[in-house]
């Protein structure tokens, strides 16, 4: 089992993604530069966080049209599964893989800290390991996650049961208070009609090492492992 | 030819950084101030020399590329070097 990392000037979440693949989902990671246009053989592809080409013009609009993008559209369409986090999901929704797109906080700065996130559909590639609406803490960081979509796109991402993270408050309630960014329906993650492609704004990578005393990510990997299985 | 091409948030989308500016023109005194929106604009120099061409062409790179039209609008102009 393999796992493609595709790696822009100015990812810095790749090495920490492929450490929690390697060592939770024990599927062997595959650094891929963004210049390649072709994709190694490998049964998922990871558009990891960071600031691809310095957040140039809009975060992940250049990325997105680099070469290597291309080849993750195809594989896309081919059903194959693909995950953005956090600097991916903006490329992934520049792509037009994801609807909607990603716009700057609503608080005008940078937000770095965990929060606590409900698994709203477990019945994704990439979480049934949790339970349904079960609160899970993962961090997020970032500047541009306040997810913005029109009337239309977040009917059809609630009718198709679409949202798959939304940010909580420790009971489970979608609060103001709750939302970090201030995302349309407190969205954190979303996947595609088909459900083969997710993009989410936290980090499950940086909840996967019990030294940082943040697990919640592990389940996670492990999802995407049984589904490869 | 140079070209300039305008992008600013749609209406009604949320545009944290123009309320930002709002809020600190106000603060300095400029009550008259009733909204202050940002975009940003894109110059462009095309080897073309028909000016519908490159309206045409302008009008995809903006919507393949320079605007988001999720949540932007763009406006183009071309720039007579008639000095």
């Amino acid at each position: 089992m393999k796992a493609a990392i595709i790696v822009f000037p100015g990812s810095n979440c790749d090495r920490d993604i492929a450490v929690s693949f390697r060592n939770v989902a024990k599927i062997e990671p595959k650094m891929v530069w963004h210049k390649e246009t072709h994709i190694p053989d490998c049964n998922i592809i990871i558009v990891p966080g960071g600031f691809s080409f310095g957040d140039y013009l809009r975060c992940g609009s250049i990325a997105a049209n680099s070469p290597i993008m291309r080849e993750v559209i195809k594989k896309s369409k081919e059903g194959f599964p693909i995950i953005g986090i956090c600097n991916g999901f903006q490329i992934l929704t520049e792509t037009r893989l994801l609807p909607g797109t990603l716009i700057r906080n609503n608080c005008l700065s940078f937000i770095c800290k965990t929060t606590k996130l409900s698994v709203v559909n477990n019945r994704t590639y990439f979480s049934q390991k949790y339970f349904e609406s079960q609160i899970i803490d993962i961090p997020i960081a970032h500047n541009e996650g306040n997810y913005f979509a029109n009337d239309e796109i977040i009917k059809e991402l609630e009718d198709n049961n679409q949202i798959a993270f939304k940010y909580c408050d420790e009971d489970g309630n979608f609060s103001n208070d709750a939302n970090p960014n201030g995302s349309l329906k407190n969205i954190a993650g979303i996947i595609n009609k088909k459900g083969n492609v997710l993009g989410m704004m936290p980090h499950p990578e940086r909840a996967t090492n019990r030294l940082s005393r943040l697990n919640d990510g592990e389940n996670f990997f492990l999802s995407i492992a049984e589904t490869l299985q | 030819m140079k070209i300039y091409v305008k992008i600013m948030p749609k209406e009604g989308v949320l545009d944290p950084q123009g309320k930002a500016i709002e809020n600190s023109l106000k603060q300095l005194g400029f009550t008259d101030v009733q909204e202050a929106r940002q975009g940003k604009i894109v110059e462009l120099n095309l080897d073309i020399k028909n000016e519908e061409d490159a309206l045409a062409l302008t009008r995809e790179m903006s919507e393949r590329l320079l605007a988001n039209m999720v949540i932007e609008d763009f406006e183009i102009s071309i720039i007579k070097d008639d000095l």
